[in-house]
């Protein structure tokens, strides 16, 4: 694979740019591989490029509906964060913060990473009770945590409402420094570039039609370009779970919904942290070109769309600009919607299935994209043992039975309620 | 016509609480509080009227194009 480095950037600019390698192969799907990836999402991408280099696995095919980075992993808001107090999510996602850190240099592809902080603001003495709480957890997991009072935060966003006299007023926040945000498509590609020279086949325009499954084991996919066999499958389809696993006749703890995102027009730079609102749900970070990135609750019913509505998008800004004034002199650049695999505690699932041979990974609710690393490096793990890894373990299926859910909002099965 | 606004969403209407006074299984508990088909295309759900006479009905509703088809009161079964 040819490398991405200045020396290679000179030479290629010397012909125009004309000959660049591809960044992946568009091969014809294989009659049999040793693990099919179904998603080429970030987490499928990231998967695939796991069983290659942590466990030698390279006979893989990611196949996928569209266009790999089409999904949720090119319509997030791009936050990066390891701020949970329960120990599954958290050691879960400290350990995804590590892989984030050296991503860059181990896909040879500039990802972006940006570790510059995430501010959770507090508007009551309660919500600073718990934030003091949250952030001694994190801390008792090794994850930087730091409780800002009121001046603190004024410090460090200015632009926000600091009057006293508002519905919620800010008491000061808690602060995850080492959060960030990273360019979204950048690892997707860089997970495709890097699985594909390990020799996965990356199959596009390739939709899952059924499955093959026999005395409880699974034997291969049915495909819009033929059936393909394969030992182990793995799913990573996100709001789509549904969708395969009523093939399967599997029926799973998840709701498919909508969650709508926008960006205004590029401003110059005034936000250079990611901010999120306490008394609702609304979080903004500024874009290197300069939009305004901004997100918020779930349409809130059950939705395929990939579009939202105004009602969801209009309360969201409201929140927006209740934190920050200067937000309603913007004009709205783009608004887009994604469909979120809503589980029914707000914790994701990867693990094996009563069918031999098949794993599941889904119920990223809309925390996916921080977690791609750390989901594809746990479900490679898993496909590749055939167990699951100790920071997976919390991720298990069968919690729904047993009862030990991470439930770690508190909002009970519900999740969508906002 | 009313607003999206006055309404607000109950979930899957097809689910049923198990039967009172007989042996239930975990499986059919964990079928009643978690397990959701949550499919692309027809769905049968919970809404009601909150900002309005705040009675609940059930609405079948396409779930891409959000297209609704049929509405009954909540304690209408639903036929198909």
């Amino acid at each position: 694979m040819q490398k991405y480095s200045i020396f290679n950037l000179v030479k290629n600019a010397l012909s125009n740019h004309e000959n660049w390698d591809l960044a992946w192969k568009d091969p014809t799907p294989k009659k049999e591989y040793d693990v099919v990836i179904i998603g080429g999402g970030g987490h499928g991408l990231a998967t695939a490029y796991y069983l290659a280099k942590e466990h030698n696995i390279t006979n893989v095919a990611i196949i996928e509906k569209g266009w790999i980075g089409g999904g949720n992993v090119g319509r997030n808001t791009t936050i990066i964060r390891s701020n949970y107090m329960y120990d599954d999510n958290a050691l879960f996602s400290e350990f995804g913060m590590d892989l984030w850190r050296s991503m860059s240099q181990d896909l040879n592809y500039n990802v972006m990473f940006s570790p510059r902080g995430i501010i959770n603001l507090a508007h009551s003495d309660a919500q600073m009770n718990i934030y003091a709480r949250r952030g001694n957890s994190m801390r008792l997991n090794g994850i930087d945590a730091v409780l800002l009072n009121r001046e603190q935060v004024k410090e460090i966003i200015p632009m926000a409402d600091f009057s006293e006299n508002v519905r919620f007023p800010i008491f000061g926040g808690l602060m995850q420094p080492s959060a960030g945000t990273a360019r979204h498509d950048a690892v997707a590609w860089g997970y495709a570039r890097q699985a594909d020279s390990m020799g996965v086949d990356i199959i596009q325009n390739c939709e899952v039609v059924g499955f093959d499954v026999s005395n409880g084991k699974i034997k291969g996919v049915r495909t819009s370009r033929g059936d393909i066999s394969a030992k182990k499958i793995g799913l990573c389809v996100a709001g789509s779970t549904n969708i395969l696993a009523e093939k399967l006749n599997m029926t799973l703890p998840i709701e498919t919904h909508l969650l709508q995102a926008c960006v205004s027009e590029p401003v110059k730079p005034v936000l250079d942290r990611v901010v999120t609102f306490g008394a609702g749900h609304f979080y903004i970070s500024q874009s290197d070109k300069g939009e305004m990135v901004m997100g918020g609750d779930l349409d809130g019913y059950n939705s395929y769309a990939q579009r939202g509505n105004l009602p969801t998008l209009q309360h969201v800004l409201t929140e927006g600009i209740a934190m920050m004034p200067f937000l309603s002199k913007l004009k709205m650049l783009r608004t887009w919607g994604g469909i979120m695999d809503m589980s029914m505690d707000g914790s994701p699932i990867i693990d094996k299935t009563h069918i031999e041979g098949l794993y599941l990974n889904c119920g990223w609710c809309y925390g996916g994209f921080k977690a791609t690393p750390a989901s594809g490096w746990t479900f490679a793990h898993t496909i590749a043992q055939d167990r699951v890894h100790k920071l997976n373990s919390g991720y298990s299926l069968n919690r729904f039975n047993t009862g030990h859910l991470l439930d770690e909002k508190g909002l009970g099965t519900r999740t969508w309620i906002s | 016509m009313r607003s999206q606004n006055e309404f607000s969403y109950g979930g899957d209407a097809t689910v049923k609480r198990p039967e009172l006074n007989k042996d239930i299984s975990d499986q059919e508990w964990n079928d009643f509080v978690y397990n959701r088909k949550s499919l692309r295309g027809k769905h049968w759900e919970l809404w009601q009227h909150l900002s309005g006479c705040r009675q609940w009905i059930k609405v079948e509703r396409d779930t891409a194009t959000h297209e609704i088809f049929n509405t009954l009161k909540a304690n209408e079964d639903i036929s198909q």
